[in-house]
């Protein structure tokens, strides 16, 4: 490793993913930098979803997948043989496009996480469960009813206290698939909100549908097309001046 | 739209509508005959007491316990196996040829004839583990009549809970053990619990199974151990009803007993209803 690899959280190096014999990705590289947003962009069916799963080795649950290539986190291949999977989800946390809270309360769906990761002490997880509420921005909504089901939270609540779940077991790396696709703007302004601060503390990966998002939130985008990771550059470059017509069109909603 | 669309839509409703009602007239029907003749027979002293005379007199009551205990210790063998199969099949096992094997098995385990069954319990639990003819050989084999019910309701129950459970658990760093049991067993136990409803009914309708491994003729003692004979409702009704001297003098017994069968099933299954309604109230609060 030399030393320019240190301000990369993640590197993709030439990864390609089959389901069954349908490959579905293509010789991506694509390095990930520390404390930045980097946006997956592309349309339906274009990979970016697949590859965020790679990255916290979530696509293991579908049977028949096949993954070539390395992705590397702090120097190390998490597709290595000797590779602890349960030990990466913990280090590389993940929000999905529908909110999915468990049908617990709301105390419960945050300690959860906390408790199969050995933490014990009650008031070390009340601890935990309260800071992680108030970085997801959600403390003050819920803080008088911990107790209620998280079922009974509105879409943009319950998609806050995923967040919350992923955050209170201090992952590097978070991962975010179109988390706000389902939210109307107004929740969506907040989760925006939130990823933006969020990032000083954290390396965010999120994947979106919407250009003004990418826009708005993140550092890097990187447009994936057909399976290819066809642009990568800092934001503003990608949405004032790609590099390739392909990029152009896409943003500028010519196709896709 | 037209009048033939129209005629067959009504039709078809109709149909599907009246079937339905049919089924539910049909179980009215059952109990309001048990009820009309049964409820003659029953008093405080049927239910409390021992029989008398030949069976022609006095209660019914070691046969309702002995129902009762055959019943629960069914299910408490079949549940824990019914649903760590169930746990195997749907969350572990890829789909290979022990899976294949393991669902033939079941399959036909449900296809196997009741009378099948009392035989295999005589001769492996009362015979060959030397059980005799007591509680322990009854349920167990009772046990092995509804796993086939209690595996498929457990599976199903499985199937219902959401996958995004599963994903956010494992994306959390929790282990395949750790996500099922505190996560999607939690979820599917109110149907499994519906399933467990149905094998309480058939377990203590049963009268073949416990034939040969646990019902007595007639006892007026009540079961001190598992390893004690018992008499049991639906052994009890068959007896009364073919094998007395005195059939005809005992046929509002029998309604009795039926009656008394048919009450104890519903209220069994009112109680896993109540159970399974407490565990969801619980989660979504």
């Amino acid at each position: 490793m030399n030393a320019m690899d240190s301000s990369f959280k993640i590197q993709a190096q030439d990864v390609s993913f089959y389901y069954g014999n349908t490959q579905a990705l293509e010789n991506i590289s694509l390095d990930v930098q520390t404390n930045h947003v980097t946006a997956l962009i592309g349309p339906s069916g274009c990979g970016k979803s697949t590859f965020l799963r790679i990255l916290n080795r979530m696509n293991d649950i579908i049977p028949g997948i096949r993954v070539e290539g390395k992705i590397v986190l702090d120097g190390v291949d998490i597709y290595d043989r000797n590779a602890d999977i349960v030990e990466i989800r913990r280090r590389v946390g993940m929000v999905f496009q529908k909110p999915n809270p468990f049908p617990k309360t709301i105390f419960n769906n945050i300690a959860y996480g906390l408790q199969i990761n050995g933490y014990k002490n009650r008031s070390d997880v009340h601890m935990r469960v309260e800071q992680s509420l108030k970085d997801a921005a959600l403390w003050d909504e819920v803080k008088d009813r911990l107790d209620d089901s998280a079922l009974g939270l509105s879409g943009g609540q319950q998609q806050r206290l995923c967040i919350a779940r992923a955050l209170a077991i201090e992952p590097e790396v978070v991962l975010m698939d179109e988390p706000a696709s389902a939210l109307d703007p107004i929740a969506t302004q907040k989760i925006e909100d939130l990823i933006i601060k969020l990032k000083e503390k954290y390396t965010i990966i999120i994947v979106t549908h919407n250009m003004q998002q990418a826009a708005r939130v993140s550092d890097i985008t990187a447009f994936f097309y057909l399976g290819k990771l066809i642009e990568v550059d800092k934001t503003e470059k990608i949405f004032t001046n790609p590099k390739l017509k392909q990029t152009e069109d896409y943003i500028t909603g010519r196709f896709g | 739209m037209t009048f033939a669309r129209r005629l067959k839509e009504s039709i078809a409703v109709n149909t599907i509508r009246f079937s339905a009602l049919f089924l539910a007239l049909i179980m009215a029907i059952i109990i309001l005959f048990l009820a009309v003749n049964g409820i003659g027979a029953i008093s405080w002293d049927f239910l409390t007491q021992s029989p008398r005379e030949a069976m022609t007199k006095g209660g019914i009551f070691p046969a309702i316990l002995g129902t009762f205990y055959l019943t629960a210790g069914a299910i408490i063998v079949a549940f824990p196996l019914g649903v760590a199969t169930a746990i195997f099949l749907q969350e572990y096992a890829l789909e290979g040829r022990i899976v294949r094997i393991i669902r033939f098995g079941v399959n036909n385990l449900a296809g196997v004839p009741s009378v099948v069954f009392g035989l295999f319990g005589l001769a492996v639990f009362v015979v060959f583990m030397k059980f005799g003819s007591s509680i322990l050989s009854g349920s167990l084999t009772l046990a092995f009549l509804i796993l086939p019910v209690l595996i498929g309701a457990a599976e199903e129950a499985l199937k219902s809970v959401p996958q995004t459970y599963r994903e956010a658990s494992l994306a959390l760093g929790a282990t395949k053990w750790q996500t099922i049991s505190r996560v999607v067993l939690p979820a599917a136990l109110p149907g499994m619990l519906t399933g467990s409803i149905l094998g309480i009914g058939r377990a203590a309708g049963e009268t073949a199974p416990i034939m040969f491994t646990a019902a007595a003729f007639f006892t007026t003692k009540l079961p001190k151990s598992i390893f004690d004979e018992v008499m049991a409702l639906p052994y009890h009704i068959y007896v009364l009803a073919t094998a007395g001297t005195h059939i005809e003098q005992t046929r509002p017994i029998q309604y009795g007993t039926a009656l008394v069968l048919i009450i104890l099933v519903l209220g069994l299954n009112g109680l896993a209803i109540i159970i399974r309604t407490r565990i969801r109230r619980r989660q979504h609060r």
